[in-house]
């Protein structure tokens, strides 16, 4: 997962050969980045659908997921998003505290959703029915897992950007374009989630 | 010495006399008809490919710097009516290759069955693949063998393919298309042996160290010599069952044949359930059905992780 | 403490490994040394490791894709000795144990590092020159990339001489793969190599597709892009778009092994085929990722030396963004012999014919461009003839595999070998040689030398045939691929010819370093400097500037009014630009790429031998390095115009010195 966080430094780039280029390329890469997230995702989801059924005795999702907590998890992720929204309009509007205070908003609600998802897990895995019981929790694992670490990188990304933005970079031209990605990886993840919950929690259930 | 130089040209066709080029001599319908699509396609590429290669050096050569006769026009790139050909020709013919590749997958896909003229009934082989050998079982004949497949001609031969380890591919250059051998799951072939023979069979999917070594003879011969050969291995007094089978399954370099008198019955079902937690897809009804095999129980020498 | 890693996993009883460390150990310490001697490390330091000037970052890639095509040659040559040795009962010289390691090796290194590293080179040299940009869009990022890749060879190399490689093939099928039949460290080692290099590759991906999209010169519109860029374009989204999903995979066999997961296992519901349909999702473009830009090379070398515009650049483009999105719905011919329906595999065999039909129309258009010009006979322009031939016979016979009544006689054969390296050699290394004697000049300031490069070639042609001819018999005489020994008496005469194919191009290697040896040593005579900065009457952007160029390559942005601009003023006269000349804005050089690249090896590496809290350190270090390379503010400077016009001076006059000597 190295690979979204070193995004975040390229923002030097800023305005480089800015002579004849007005608009910086730097959001632009950001979003072709997510993109290539994108195909990432698709392919665990491909590999989730062939082997949704592989339960090799093991429980399926009916008798693993509790709708409950996957619908508290996603209301906060949806509304993280909300918060985040809050901060970037704080953003546009040059206010510092308030963009601090939406973004710590979204730090705990983002930070409460990976807490929720670790619990689910080692409950699951100390009932036995953990990554290595059939393929069909492999995936799911898997996938949902991989979305976990997304939204852990954009936790640490968040508290980089805090603690940046406190010091000499301030709203500058360089960290709006970063809290401009950082958005844009914010509102993907959801984006995704909505996906794993439809195609995983709900589809397996039903 | 100088003089020998002037056979040189000849020595690929000296190379080749007395060779069997397994692919260019089949010996049943399937790979007849193997040859005959990829000759065909060579011949037909051909016709682009010469042209464009003696082209390529034509023009190199005539339109080279120091000719100055040669018209030069330094500023031509483009010509609707060449466009329409070059894109026009390729097009033309792989469209006619297309139709080719159309009739020929489908009319001799591994999984059709095949038919002789006087409709002689199929033989049933049921093929596993194992580290580094080929075990054959003829599940109506009650005997099994290893690293040796012997088939009587002209009879439509069903092969019911699987493996007990790695991934492979069963083959048999010269009665045609392979198909490949994977762990729970069954792959079928059919296939016919024209003319009687010895033929090397082999795995053409790489799947480990003993890989190189894991070939089979396959002894096609006429019935009433096949019905000799089956008497023979009935006669013998080795069995396969589920506990002489984790013996034979263990991996093995260069495995030597092997004749089994007695198969049980359900031991191909019980490799293929193995892996599929109990269950298994029967050949003739498509039913998906559940083993007891004790296979599950007997860890393998395989090293399968329970 | 140390995980899996014990004194045991160096291989000293192995005497070949030990004598390949001997000669790696002297020939690195005695660079080294000579580095130290000539007191270079600060300047190797300051101008080169922490470069993030693409020109030097393509030049450290193609010296990385060098020495891996010696190392995977020599890989290539024990194979084929050991075939010319073990017939009839002689086991040969290697062991299936190492004979394994060595065709997995010698595909994965020759693919990722040789050829991968080669084309992301020559992108790296050409694009912001033919594009009139000053640098990539992510300069930065772009250091990052080449380190990410230097790892993934570093840990592959790494292998030969602690623990051991992957042992089942260079795309590492399971089941064998898995922890079940491999238990060893090798396809540990593939793994992180692979994946490592991959984010690299990635990287490049997205920084060249903003790059080509954001930075073009004004007034270059994308049917005024030259070829090359247009296929680099290509390239970059084949990249976006396959290399995750070999990412995923990787990433799904590694949880198979080291979390005792199931997507590939024989065992709880895991399925071998899932991971043949998704390798080779990545696996098909990636073909078209190496030779997509060899085309392009083919395309400027074709039209420079024939001096005449390309024939028919609209089609060129229509024909390779047409193989971009064909090379999407192909991947299912690399196993026709799974038995997938009928109807599959028409659809998929049809798929890729039709991938003949824009490939063809290519070549045509190579041979229209000669048709009525004046081709100069120089290396790139043999190569590029050798390519037309020997690509049009491997084209051929990839139609042929694209049958799925052949292929079902042709797949895992020799035959198979031999078309994919026709198509390798014969089109993807020929256009990089093409290419490297082409833009050489552009990046050192002279010239290659033109006889050795031509004996280079001859070798590799004839050598070509020789090793693979044969190959193409073996395959129709049944022999499969990656045997370790035989017994068939008909094999074994080709297998000599083989031999002494593989011989010949070994003698092709000697020539290109003689070559390059020549070249530098004569360097300085005047009919090997490039003065100009346009030693072949070039048509493209990267011709208009001095070689090698500035680190801010353009002076002044050009303004372009047309395909070939730069060729299209040169022949009427029009000079210099008038512009007033104004402080660039660069990017400043720096050390995170080499940490970011040191730490990734640290957690690669300890990840392998499963030494835990090392791997923690590399990680951390990863993330720690980002961060302060994000919060660091002192990244860019502005070159005063006093240097620029200094520059220019020197440039000018170089011109006027070429022009007199004339």
């Amino acid at each position: 997962m190295a690979h979204e966080a070193t995004m975040s430094p390229l923002a030097h780039a800023d305005d480089h050969g800015g002579e004849h280029h007005h608009e910086t390329p730097n959001v632009f890469g950001f979003w072709l980045y997510l993109m290539t997230d994108c195909v990432l995702f698709g392919s665990i989801f491909a590999a989730f659908a062939v082997l949704r059924n592989q339960y090799a005795g093991g429980p399926s999702g009916k008798e693993l997921f509790d709708l409950t907590n996957v619908g508290i998890e996603t209301a906060i992720l949806l509304f993280s998003s909300i918060t985040y929204g809050f901060a970037s309009l704080n953003a546009l509007a040059k206010n510092k505290t308030m963009v601090l205070v939406w973004l710590a908003v979204t730090f705990v609600l983002g930070a409460s959703f990976v807490g929720l998802e670790v619990n689910e897990f080692t409950s699951m895995i100390a009932e036995g029915n953990g990554p290595d019981r059939s393929a069909f929790l492999s995936a799911f694992f898997t996938l949902v897992g991989t979305h976990g670490l997304h939204v852990t990188c954009g936790l640490i990304w968040m508290v980089v950007l805090m603690v940046q933005m406190m010091g000499p970079q301030d709203l500058s031209e360089r960290m709006m374009n970063k809290l401009a990605c950082l958005s844009l990886f914010w509102h993907f993840l959801d984006i995704v989630w909505i996906c794993v919950f439809s195609f995983v929690y709900l589809a397996g259930v039903m | 010495m100088k003089k020998l130089w002037r056979y040189l040209p000849a020595l690929p066709a000296l190379m080749l006399s007395g060779c069997t080029v397994d692919l260019l001599q089949p010996r049943g319908p399937v790979a007849e008809m193997n040859r005959d699509v990829m000759v065909a396609e060579f011949v037909i590429m051909m016709l682009v490919v010469v042209p464009t290669c003696v082209a390529t050096l034509y023009f190199a050569w005539k339109y080279r710097a120091s000719n100055k006769e040669a018209e030069y026009l330094p500023t031509w790139d483009h010509s609707t009516a060449i466009e329409y050909v070059i894109w026009g020709v390729p097009a033309i013919l792989i469209a006619f290759l297309g139709a080719i590749s159309w009739w020929s997958t489908h009319a001799y896909d591994p999984y059709r069955p095949l038919q002789t003229d006087d409709n002689v009934k199929p033989l049933n082989v049921q093929v596993v693949s194992l580290d580094w050998k080929w075990l054959f079982i003829y599940p109506d004949l009650g005997i099994a063998t290893i690293n040796q497949l012997d088939v009587p001609t002209n009879t439509p031969l069903d092969f019911q393919i699987t493996s007990d380890s790695v991934m492979t591919s069963f083959f048999i250059p010269r009665l045609g298309s392979m198909i490949y051998a994977m762990p729970g799951q069954q792959t079928q072939l059919h296939l016919i042996a024209s003319a009687p023979g010895d033929y090397l069979g082999e795995a053409s999917q790489f799947s480990g160290r003993g890989f190189s070594d894991m070939k089979f003879r396959t002894l096609a011969m006429d019935p009433a010599q096949f019905n000799d050969w089956v008497e023979k291995v009935k006669s013998g007094s080795e069995n396969l069952d589920d506990t002489t089978y984790p013996k034979y399954a263990a991996p093995q370099e260069a495995a030597p044949v092997q004749y089994f008198a007695h198969v049980q019955p359900d031991l191909f079902d019980g490799i293929v359930a193995k892996y599929n937690n109990g269950m298994v897809v029967d050949k003739t009804t498509g039913k998906v059905m559940h083993m007891q095999s004790v296979l599950n129980a007997a860890p393998s020498d395989t090293g399968m992780k329970e | 403490m140390l995980g899996k890693l014990s004194f045991s996993a160096i291989p000293l009883d192995v005497p070949i490994l030990v004598g390949t460390f001997l000669g790696v150990a002297v020939i690195g310490l005695a660079v080294l040394g000579a580095v130290t001697y000539y007191g270079k490390w600060g300047y190797l330091w300051r101008e080169w490791l922490t470069t993030v000037d693409h020109k030097r970052l393509a030049v450290m890639y193609v010296i990385l894709a060098i020495v891996m095509l010696f190392r995977g040659f020599a890989d290539a040559i024990m194979m084929r000795t050991q075939l010319a040795l073990a017939y009839n009962g002689n086991p040969g010289y290697l062991p299936p144990h190492h004979y394994d390691q060595v065709f997995s090796a010698h595909g994965t290194i020759m693919i990722f590092f040789m050829a991968m590293a080669f084309m992301t080179g020559l992108m790296n040299l050409v694009v912001p020159l033919q594009i009139g940009a000053r640098d990539v869009a992510f300069p930065f990022l772009n250091s990052l990339s080449f380190y990410m890749t230097l790892v993934g060879a570093l840990l592959i190399n790494i292998s030969l001489f602690i623990g051991e490689f992957a042992q089942c093939g260079w795309l590492v099928y399971p089941p064998l793969s898995e922890m079940q039949f491999s238990p060893g460290v090798g396809v540990d080692y593939y793994i992180w190599a692979v994946q490592i290099s991959g984010v690299g590759t990635l990287l490049t991906g997205v920084n060249f597709f903003t790059t080509i999209v954001k930075m073009r010169a004004p007034g270059m519109g994308w049917m005024q892009m030259p070829v090359f860029t247009w296929t680099a374009f290509c390239t970059t989204v084949l990249i976006m778009v396959s290399f995750p999903v070999l990412t995923v995979t990787l990433a799904l066999l590694s949880l198979d092994r080291y979390l005792g997961m199931h997507f590939f296992t024989n065992d709880a519901g895991g399925n071998v085929m899932l991971y043949l349909s998704m390798i080779w999702t990545w696996g098909h473009p990636e073909v078209y990722i190496l030779v997509i830009p060899a085309f392009g090379v083919f395309s400027e070398v074709t039209a420079t030396f024939s001096q005449k515009p390309l024939f028919g650049y609209k089609t060129m483009v229509y024909a390779t963004c047409s193989i971009m999105v064909l090379s999407f719905v192909v991947w299912v011919h690399h196993f026709f012999t799974m038995g997938a329906g009928a109807n599959v595999n028409t659809f998929f065999g049809i798929m890729t014919m039709i991938i003949a039909v824009p490939t063809g129309v290519k070549i045509f258009n190579w041979l229209f461009t000669m048709y009525k010009g004046r081709v100069e006979f120089t290396a790139p322009m043999y190569w590029t003839l050798g390519f037309m031939i020997t690509f049009s016979i491997g084209g051929m016979t990839g139609v042929m595999m694209a049958m799925p009544a052949a292929d079902w006689i042709l797949h895992n054969s020799l035959f198979l070998i031999a078309h994919f390296h026709n198509v390798i050699i014969g089109g993807v290394y020929f256009g990089y040689i093409a290419g490297m004697g082409f833009w050489f000049p552009k990046a050192f300031g002279f010239k290659l030398n033109e006889a050795w490069g031509k004996r280079a070639f001859w070798c590799w042609f004839v050598g070509f045939y020789l090793a693979f001819v044969p190959l193409y018999i073996l395959g129709l005489e049944g022999m499969t691929r990656r045997m370790n020994h035989y017994d068939n008496p008909d094999w074994y005469p080709w297998m000599l010819v083989a031999e002494a194919g593989a011989i010949v191009i070994a003698c092709g290697i000697v020539c290109q370093l003689t070559q390059l040896y020549v070249s530098i040593r004569d360097r300085n005579l005047p009919e090997n400097l490039d003065l100009t900065g346009d030693p072949w009457n070039g048509r493209t952007l990267e011709w208009s500037i001095s070689s090698p160029p500035p680190a801010y390559n353009f002076a002044v942005i050009p303004d372009i009014h047309g395909l070939d601009t730069f060729h299209t003023e040169k022949q009427l006269g029009l000079k210099a630009h008038g512009k007033p000349l104004a402080p660039i804005h660069m990017p400043k050089n720096t050390s995170a790429g080499v940490f970011i690249g040191l730490f990734s090896f640290i957690l690669g590496f300890a990840s392998i031998w499963y030494i835990w809290w090392l791997a923690a350190i590399g990680l951390i270090g990863i993330v720690a390095t980002m961060i302060l390379r994000s919060a660091n503010r002192d990244v860019d400077y502005y070159v005063p115009v006093s240097e620029i016009e200094h520059n220019e001076e020197v440039y000018s006059r170089r011109i006027a010195a070429a022009q007199a000597a004339e």
